[in-house]
């Protein structure tokens, strides 16, 4: 090969475009749902507007006891009633509307549960990115706390604290929020560990620029959509977390209506069949389950999105 | 003779979003016969692999076969059952991939993992496989082939692994072998080790190959039968001697004409004199660095040591040798994000502070590095123009619609159309990502551009194409270029200066005309010799000729004493070279080698 070969080469004519370099990366895609998705979103939707609004158009307050039917007449006991037109899907232990009591229940589950993850991913987030880009003492001394923190039994964790502040809401979100922040913590260390060795984060050190910069811009878009894929099941968590509270009597207080609390104390109505109250735990129960499967349907699209144009850079 | 492998107006296609597919490949025909090695040769993109792959009738997740059949001895490998198809796979046809280190499983021993599959599939037992694996270790000049199997991957070194991996694809008695670039990602010293290896055992075996590779140099070692792939569809194909000496596509003589050439003096016309006696841009006085720094401030591994190296104002300075000699971290020190720990950096002649956070901003201005990987140094969060932007934005001031107007001008030198300003780094192809990351230094306005490798990724068309618009950029704004590489051919195109490092020191360093005619430093002549020529039957007279066959594959030592390349060295003096250190001798002004032999021994 001569050296003329080489310039011929390099200084092709400006009018020669064939034999371009051939690409290799596809124009990004939207994220599509799959058709379980988008019932999923619908089924989201739904529960978040029932959480919004439910008190309002629910028939009966939460605390409300069913005494009499349409009619007037009294009802000699009105607990476990089978559904009909006036309790849709009838009444629980104490004779209270199951149908309000879910509604009213959106807002309490869906509030403390949307709450509390969002507190466990703030907290888990900022000290975990925070111990991976400090390093040495710092990564040390909150790690350890952290290692404490998991090592405590959490219902233990929450009885001692319960028992010392008193049952209330925002103990409930903050106490949750803490508990789960300690497993976000690790996964949020670790990613924020990953990337600090990336270049592009080498290449902004190499800048000059500060750590506010590089942790806000860098690091934190690339960890947060890896870390949020397990949102639904933090989530799921957190609702049993308060329900067992509930059921041991530390969460939320009666009549405060919750789906979890709903599950446990009608319980005993679960042998009667469904003309006898079956419903009346199978309905909560029923509205978790819809609520922690479409937002795991929403996830699983998420990251089969990402999976896919993983999958398209490979071609 | 009949075929062994027919490939068919083979057709592949890629499933799209909207239900539409594209042609990936597009009617492919070539064979394959008994114990011939045929190369299929394109860029990135050209559907090389997806060919090659089809011989074990599989594809790429979201790609599916449209059309063609693949005969393997008669029979359509396409349309077989699966449980046939799992048969073929490692049992007739063998596929080795292109990074070994990511192929071995690094929990299991070497060993069991070469056997596997022959064992697996019943051709062999156990011990039938450990034996033949020995003779292969043998065959493919692995060290210590009795006890080889025993250790696990990450004791041995990358090349070694990568015969490994020949070994394990030949274990089970293949009809064919499906080589993915396996020399790609290697040293060139490596490289040729490998390659060697390789061939020898091919035709020992008599197994038929295809060989996939963008090289053209490597090609024309190896292959017997040459296909040139352009985007899914054959240009040109013939035997060996024939495509490489008298090609007929004008694709193909691009493929040539963008190849490696050998590195030789007196190509460099354009080397300016006037800034001789000015102070250097960019300067390293005595520099030592290391890593993992114990308590007592002494590192424990020392990369560097007493390295001077000046880099004149708008003159390029090439770094080169094998990965492990510290090229790369030279790079960092002058960049400031490993502090050095001696010696001293000095910019337009004032001294600057070892560690970055302890420079101003206007001096890290001035330093700018542009990142090996483009894949891994544009954030895939940010889009072009926010991560083009930045550095103007950070050093310069430039805001709102100055801002924009800064990133379409970078844009346009990189040659990118503006409108990439919109894309995130992901939906661009491997050569733009490196342009793009071209542009993130130049944004910055710099004086001297630190380029780690920055071809090193990219395909020899791509390459090219990145050192012109290197040439071109040092034309208009009179950057100066520290350009490190270990490939001596791009170096010796683009260098003014060059600097062959070895394990931490400078051995050989000086204008590119003086480093590349003799007399050589030891280490230099290796490399020099070890750059594949384009031309059939290079491998074996290099093989015969080389006077450092002897030395190759062993493992670079960082020692405190001797000459650091007296134990690879063919001219090595036993009592001198190992204890003292060498002395520096100047055949002509400017050039500096560093070797006990006198000028007229080497």
């Amino acid at each position: 090969m001569t050296g003329d070969a080489i310039k011929a080469a390099v200084e092709r004519p400006p009018g020669d475009q064939s034999f371009e370099e051939l690409p290799d990366a596809p124009p990004r895609q939207r994220l599509k749902l799959s058709w379980a998705g988008k019932i999923s979103v619908g089924i989201i939707v739904f529960w978040v507007l029932m959480a919004l609004t439910g008190s309002f158009i629910a028939p009966y307050h939460e605390a409300e006891f069913i005494e009499e039917d349409l009619q007037g007449n009294y009802y000699l006991d009105p607990s476990f009633l089978p559904p009909s037109a006036q309790t849709w899907l009838g009444t629980d232990y104490l004779g209270r509307d199951i149908f309000s009591r879910v509604l009213w229940g959106a807002r309490t589950t869906l509030g403390i549960a949307f709450a509390a993850t969002l507190l466990a991913y703030l907290i888990g987030i900022t000290l975990g990115i925070t111990a991976a880009v400090a390093g040495g003492w710092t990564d040390m001394v909150l790690s350890r706390l952290d290692d404490a923190i998991l090592s405590i039994p959490t219902i233990m964790l929450a009885l001692i604290i319960i028992a010392a502040f008193g049952s209330s809401i925002p103990l409930l979100i903050v106490l949750a929020g803490l508990v789960y922040a300690a497993g976000i913590f690790r996964i949020a260390r670790a990613l924020g560990q990953d990337i600090m060795v990336q270049d592009f984060v080498e290449a902004a050190r190499a800048r000059g620029e500060g750590l506010w910069w590089i942790i806000t811009r860098e690091i934190l878009p690339n960890a947060v959509m890896p870390i949020a894929t397990d949102f639904g099941l933090r989530l799921i968590f957190i609702i049993l977390f308060i329900s067992t509270l509930s059921f041991l009597g530390l969460g939320v207080q009666p009549p405060t209506a919750d789906w979890g609390s709903m599950v446990r104390e009608n319980l005993q109505g679960l042998g009667n069949g469904f003309s006898g109250g079956a419903i009346a735990s199978l309905a909560p129960a029923a509205a978790i389950g819809s609520l922690t499967i479409a937002i795991n349907l929403i996830v699983d699209d998420v990251s089969a999105h990402a999976g896919g144009s993983l999958a398209k850079k490979m071609i | 003779m009949s075929a062994l492998l027919e490939v068919r107006d083979l057709w592949v296609s890629a499933s799209k979003d909207d239900g539409t597919t594209q042609p990936i490949v597009k009617g492919v025909n070539f064979e394959v016969k008994p114990s011939e090695v045929v190369a299929l040769i394109g860029e990135s993109g050209s559907g090389k692999t997806t060919i090659a792959l089809s011989a074990l009738a599989f594809t790429k997740p979201g790609l599916e076969f449209t059309g063609g059949e693949v005969t393997l001895q008669g029979s359509d490998v396409l349309t077989m059952p699966r449980q046939e198809q799992r048969k073929l796979r490692g049992q007739r046809v063998a596929y080795l991939a292109q990074s070994a280190a990511a192929t071995f499983n690094p929990a299991i021993k070497i060993g069991e993992q070469v056997t596997e599959s022959s064992v697996l599939h019943g051709i062999l037992t156990q011990e039938e496989a450990d034996r033949r694996a020995e003779s292969l270790y043998r065959a493919l000049e692995l060290p210590d082939p009795e006890r080889l199997g025993r250790r696990y991957p990450h004791q041995v070194s990358g090349g070694q692994l990568q015969r490994l991996m020949a070994a394990m694809a030949l274990c089970g008695k293949p009809d064919l072998l499906v080589l993915d670039e396996p020399t790609t990602a290697l040293d060139v010293t490596t490289q040729i080790e490998v390659l060697k290896a390789i061939k020898e055992v091919i035709r020992e075996e008599g197994s038929a190959a295809i060989y996939v590779t963008h090289d053209l140099a490597v090609v024309a070692q190896i292959a017997d039968h040459i296909v040139v792939l352009y985007n899914g569809a054959i240009q040109e194909q013939g035997p060996a001697d024939q495509i490489i000496n008298r090609p007929t596509h004008p694709y193909t003589r691009r493929l040539m004409a963008a190849v490696r050439p050998p590195p030789a003096a007196g190509e460099d016309a354009e080397a300016d004199t006037s800034g001789q006696q000015s102070i250097p841009a960019l300067e390293a006085k005595n520099i030592s660095a290391g890593y993992r720094i114990a308590s007592g401030g002494k590192p424990l591994a020392l990369v560097l040591k007493d390295i001077n190296v000046a880099v004149k104002r708008g003159q390029v300075v090439g770094m080169i040798g094998e990965s492990g000699c510290g090229k790369s971290t030279l790079a960092r020190v002058f960049a400031g994000l490993l502090p050095a720990m001696g010696g001293e950096i000095a910019l337009d002649g004032q001294t600057l502070a070892p560690s970055l956070k302890e420079r101003s901003r206007e001096e890290l201005r001035k330093v700018q590095i542009v990142f090996q990987m483009a894949d891994t140094a544009l954030n895939p969060r940010q889009r072009v123009g926010d991560i083009v932007g930045r550095p103007a934005q950070f050093y310069l001031g430039l805001k709102g619609a100055a801002k924009r107007k800064r990133v379409a001008e970078l844009l346009q030198m990189v040659e990118l159309p503006a409108e990439f300003a919109y894309r995130y780094p992901q939906e661009l192809s491997g050569g733009q990502k490196q342009r793009v990351n071209l542009a993130r230094a130049l944004a910055a306005d710099p004086e001297v551009l630190l380029c780690d490798e920055v071809t090193s990724a990219l395909d020899t068309i791509v390459g090219a194409n990145i050192i012109e618009l290197l040439k071109s950029l040092r034309r208009d704004l009179q950057v100066s270029f520290v350009f490190i590489s270990h490939d001596l051919s791009t170096v010796a195109s683009f260098a003014d200066e060059i600097v062959v490092l070895y394990a931490g020191r400078v051995v050989e360093q000086g204008p590119v005309n003086q480093v590349l005619s003799p007399p050589y430093h030891p280490y230099t002549r290796l490399l020099i010799t070890s750059v594949p020529e384009l031309r059939v039957g290079w491998l074996e007279d290099s093989m015969t000729t080389r006077e450092a066959a002897a030395g190759i594959a062993r493992a670079v030592e960082i020692s405190a004493i001797g000459c650091p390349f007296s134990r690879r060295c063919p001219l090595s003096i036993e009592g001198t070279c190992d204890s003292e250190l060498p002395p520096i001798r100047t055949p002509s002004p400017g050039h500096q080698i560093a070797c006990h032999r006198s000028l007229g021994e080497i």
